[in-house]
């Protein structure tokens, strides 16, 4: 009995350690359109996004939800860092970036997410 | 948009955002589109940040079908926003705050009696049939109270998982979901667990919910207090300006503005837009920015900005800058941008606050695996509730908040001071400086100097030396140049047409006036050009001693005089540079001059070490220099001539006068003229990174001391287990505690006047 208990235990560790650090989720592509990342219930939807390399881009970000963590949102790598107004869509101007990854967040890194540039 | 900026306006200026305009070949078509529009002068594309500035009368709206006509969008600029967004924020906060506290009341309100119930010795265990049906309805309830209360950590926990991410959501709906599913199958399969394992801990789920909702809403309050510089900042634009169109004046929205306009501005009213004054005169306070207290005059040709004070008299200014554009705009921008900014001692803990919640989950499964391998009895019981203690504990908040508090607040309170801080990195720098250059003319001294002797030389008159080298120097923007061409303005002297000039970088200047070859210049030059000088150099000495700038001038290879030039220093340079020399901080002092008026002006502001001589090209070799011993170094200077300097230092202090904040390259803006603002600005960054320390550390102990108690370490020893509740109260109040702390910045004081 002990034995199947502590395999599931190692397994349910396996599986965090896959779920949350190396699983590699699919980006959405920000290419023609208006892309709108909803910030809603702790997360960034959508939250892994694709951009083109050496060109500027837009981030219209729409927050909906009230909690304070949510009302910035930070691009450390580029240099922004911006507030979100409720309910409101704010437009984030990106410069033309090299190929990379760049994460953004909130204040505490609680709501995360990364542009892809390539 | 907003309604004001579509209204028709008289000549003047507006500023569109444009969105679609990918490369920059779209600049030329959009400027295209928009001057083609009846009534347009000019419009002017930044492709930086997508505005365009149009000028001219016509409205908005026809600029935007323009632009959208050529296949882009165009939105026009929101001026006023910033009051309109604050409000909106504190709205919504409010709302926020409400629904936390109604969270807490219903959570706290079924979490409480049951508490009470267990403390009292009640029992929580499952062993008749009547206990099962009352558990049950109380399971029920706090399933009630779960959805109601605890309903944004479930989703949030739920839509962060399928992102592959986690964060407290996830910790709080784990620990809490945990401990109400291990209790339901208490409940209704009493059967399955061992009788000593049946015991429930709803009480647990709904106290949780309740102290985590009440620890969010206190610290909602207490974040609208970190915001509280950049809110009086915002605050202190006024929403109306009177206009004066024609015989006729107008209050008109501030929005409305444009640059051009003439804008009258009563005793006691606060000026709307930054101008300059072209009739009436008055002093204002410009405290509320620069941090000066005293009152400044104002008169025709001076400049006003916006959120000053208007004290004495009625002006009437041109507005200038308008909109996002005003000195006030601008600074309020740049808090903002520094209060997001993060200094590098905060990366450790965004790394770890990254990996955090995996990491504490895994914590949590290994120490329930530890209980049920090695634990008394029941040992299903311990490591359910050693396992919910450590999710509940485990704090990132108080990690990832300790940082970007303290700098919020920092920032702010530098920037009432007069201190604008760029970004977090430079407030860490600031805080560890250990030597501070500091340029003397204008950062020491007032950098207005005067001409003070005038030793003849030859049979030329004082008058006639004057009005010669006024002439020589009036292409010159040194500011001993200037002191001479005002000197002889004074005397009412007319300078002549000057020829072949030639400025000689650091040593002096050489021309052609009225068909007499003219040197004028330091000693070095005399000597390079075979000038005989060495009579005076004993009356240069002593004008030097007296902390004067002696020059010399020569007329047609002959000495005709020696000019000396003083620059008064400023009255608190030495008070200030004393605070600097208290807080361990070598300060040196940097300058063009010759070496005997550097000691001099040295030794009056009690400092001991200088570097004089020094051409200006070479200011950004002396930080090298200090920077090679092996010091962190702080370079204070005007930002006209030392720009290489400012930026080769670690951080570099552009010293303003007034309100001018153009010097955007400085690492720290000074806007008040004294040098107390160098010493403020030190002083707020020491306590600043004071604070971040205070903040780290604690949240760090927290985490580091909670979790091992929290998985049991401490039961072997003194069989203590913490209870789920205790660790929701830590938790929820272990971030308060990190924002409160950032909050104690605010009773900093600057400076004592």
């Amino acid at each position: 009995m002990m034995l199947i208990v502590n395999i599931a235990g190692v397994a349910l560790i396996a599986l965090i350690i896959w779920w949350f650090w190396l699983y590699r989720p699919a980006e959405v592509e920000a290419g023609a359109g208006q892309l709108v990342i909803v910030v809603e219930n702790g997360s960034y939807q959508p939250a892994h996004i694709k951009l083109a390399a050496n060109q500027p881009a837009q981030l219209h970000f729409l927050r909906k939800d009230p909690s304070p963590c949510a009302e910035m949102v930070l691009i450390p790598g580029l240099d922004i860092s911006e507030n979100l107004p409720l309910d409101k869509t704010t437009r984030i101007s990106l410069p033309a970036m090299q190929a990379g990854e760049y994460d953004f967040h909130c204040q505490m890194q609680m709501y995360r997410g990364t542009l892809k540039v390539e | 948009m907003n309604t004001a900026s579509t209204h028709e306006h008289a000549a003047g200026s507006q500023t569109l955002m444009i969105e679609g305009a990918g490369c920059a070949s779209c600049v030329g078509k959009i400027e295209g589109a928009l001057k083609s529009v009846p009534g347009v002068d000019s419009a002017e594309m930044n492709f930086a940040d997508r505005s365009v500035l149009v000028t001219g009368r016509v409205d908005a709206a026809s600029l935007i079908a323009a632009v959208e006509n050529a296949g882009y969008g165009a939105t026009a600029s929101e001026a006023g926003s910033d009051e309109d967004a604050m409000a909106e924020k504190e709205e919504a906060d409010k709302a926020y705050y409400g629904r936390l506290m109604l969270n807490m009341k219903m959570a706290l309100g079924l979490g409480l009696p049951l508490m009470v119930y267990s403390l009292f010795g009640g029992a929580m265990t499952v062993t008749t049939g009547a206990e099962q049906l009352a558990w049950l309805a109380v399971g029920v309830l706090t399933l009630g109270v779960m959805v109601f209360s605890g309903k944004h950590f479930y989703v949030g926990a739920w839509q962060s998982f399928k992102n592959h991410s986690a964060n407290m959501d996830t910790l709080i709906a784990l620990g809490t979901g945990t401990a109400w599913v291990y209790s339901m199958v208490v409940v209704l399969l009493p059967a399955f667990l061992p009788e000593m394992a049946r015991h429930v801990y709803f009480e647990a789920t709904a106290m949780i919910i309740g102290l985590i909702n009440l620890g969010l809403a206190l610290e909602l309050k207490a974040r609208g207090r970190t915001s509280e510089a950049i809110k009086r900042l915002i605050g202190l634009r006024p929403k109306t300006a009177r206009v004066v169109l024609g015989d006729r004046e107008r209050d008109i929205p501030i929005e409305r503005v444009m640059s051009g306009d003439v804008v009258r501005v009563r005793p006691g009213e606060k000026i709307p837009v930054d101008g300059q004054v072209v009739d009436g005169q008055s002093t204002v306070d410009e405290s509320m920015l620069t941090g000066e207290p005293m009152p400044v005059q104002k008169r025709a040709g001076d400049e006003v900005v916006a959120g000053t004070i208007n004290k004495s008299g009625t002006v009437l200014f041109r507005a200038t800058r308008v909109g996002k554009d005003t000195a006030l705009a601008r600074i309020i921008q740049m808090v903002k941008q520094a209060q997001n900014s993060k200094p590098p001692i905060g990366r450790l803990a965004d790394v770890i606050a990254g990996v955090f919640v995996p990491t504490v989950m895994i914590i949590a499964v290994v120490s329930a695996l530890i209980w049920l391998n090695f634990g008394p009895e029941p040992t299903l019981a311990f490591a359910i509730v050693s396992a919910t203690t450590v999710l509940i504990i485990a704090c990132p908040c108080a990690l990832g908040l300790a940082t970007p508090m303290s700098v919020m607040v920092g920032v702010g309170k530098a920037a009432e001071a007069g201190v604008l801080i760029r970004n977090g990195q430079a407030l860490q720098t600031a805080s560890k400086l250990t030597a501070m250059i500091l340029d003397k003319t204008g950062t020491i001294t007032l950098g207005a100097p005067k001409v003070t002797d005038i030793v003849l030389v030859s049979r030329l008159g004082e008058d006639e030396v004057l009005q010669m080298a006024a002439s020589l120097e009036s292409g010159s923007e040194h500011p001993l140049a200037m002191a001479i061409t005002e000197s002889a303005a004074e005397r009412g002297l007319q300078a002549e047409k000057v020829e072949e000039f030639n400025a000689v970088a650091g040593h002096g200047v050489q021309g052609k006036v009225g068909g007499k070859a003219l040197l004028f210049g330091n000693e070095k030059l005399m000597k390079d050009r075979g000038i005989d000088y060495a009579r005076y150099l004993g009356a240069a000495k002593r004008l030097a001693e007296e902390a004067k700038t002696p020059m010399f001038f020569a007329v047609d290879g002959f000495l005709a005089a020696v000019i000396a030039v003083a620059d008064p220093v400023k009255e608190d340079s030495l008070a200030a540079i004393r605070r600097l020399q208290k807080a361990n901080i070598r300060v040196v002092m940097l300058t063009g001059d010759n070496h005997a008026t550097a000691k001099a002006v040295a030794a009056k502001v009690g400092i001991r070490e200088f570097f004089a001589e020094v051409l200006p090209e070479h200011k950004a070799e002396k930080v090298a220099e200090l920077q090679a011993q092996g010091e962190l170094v702080g370079m204070t200077g005007d930002g006209i001539n030392d720009a290489p300097a400012l930026a080769m230092a670690d951080v570099g202090f552009a010293i303003g006068t007034g309100t001018d904040v153009a010097i955007e390259s400085a690492d720290v803006t000074l806007m008040r003229g004294s040098l107390h603002g160098l010493a403020d600005a030190i002083a707020v960054s020491k306590a600043t990174l004071r604070n971040i320390k205070q903040n780290l550390f604690g949240a760090f102990i927290y985490n580091v001391a909670g979790i091992p108690i929290a998985a049991g370490v401490l039961y072997p020893f003194f069989g203590i287990l913490l209870s789920p509740v205790i660790a929701g109260a830590a938790m929820a109040f272990s971030s308060l505690t990190v924002v409160s702390n950032a909050n104690r910045l605010r009773l900093f004081k600057a400076q004592e006047h």
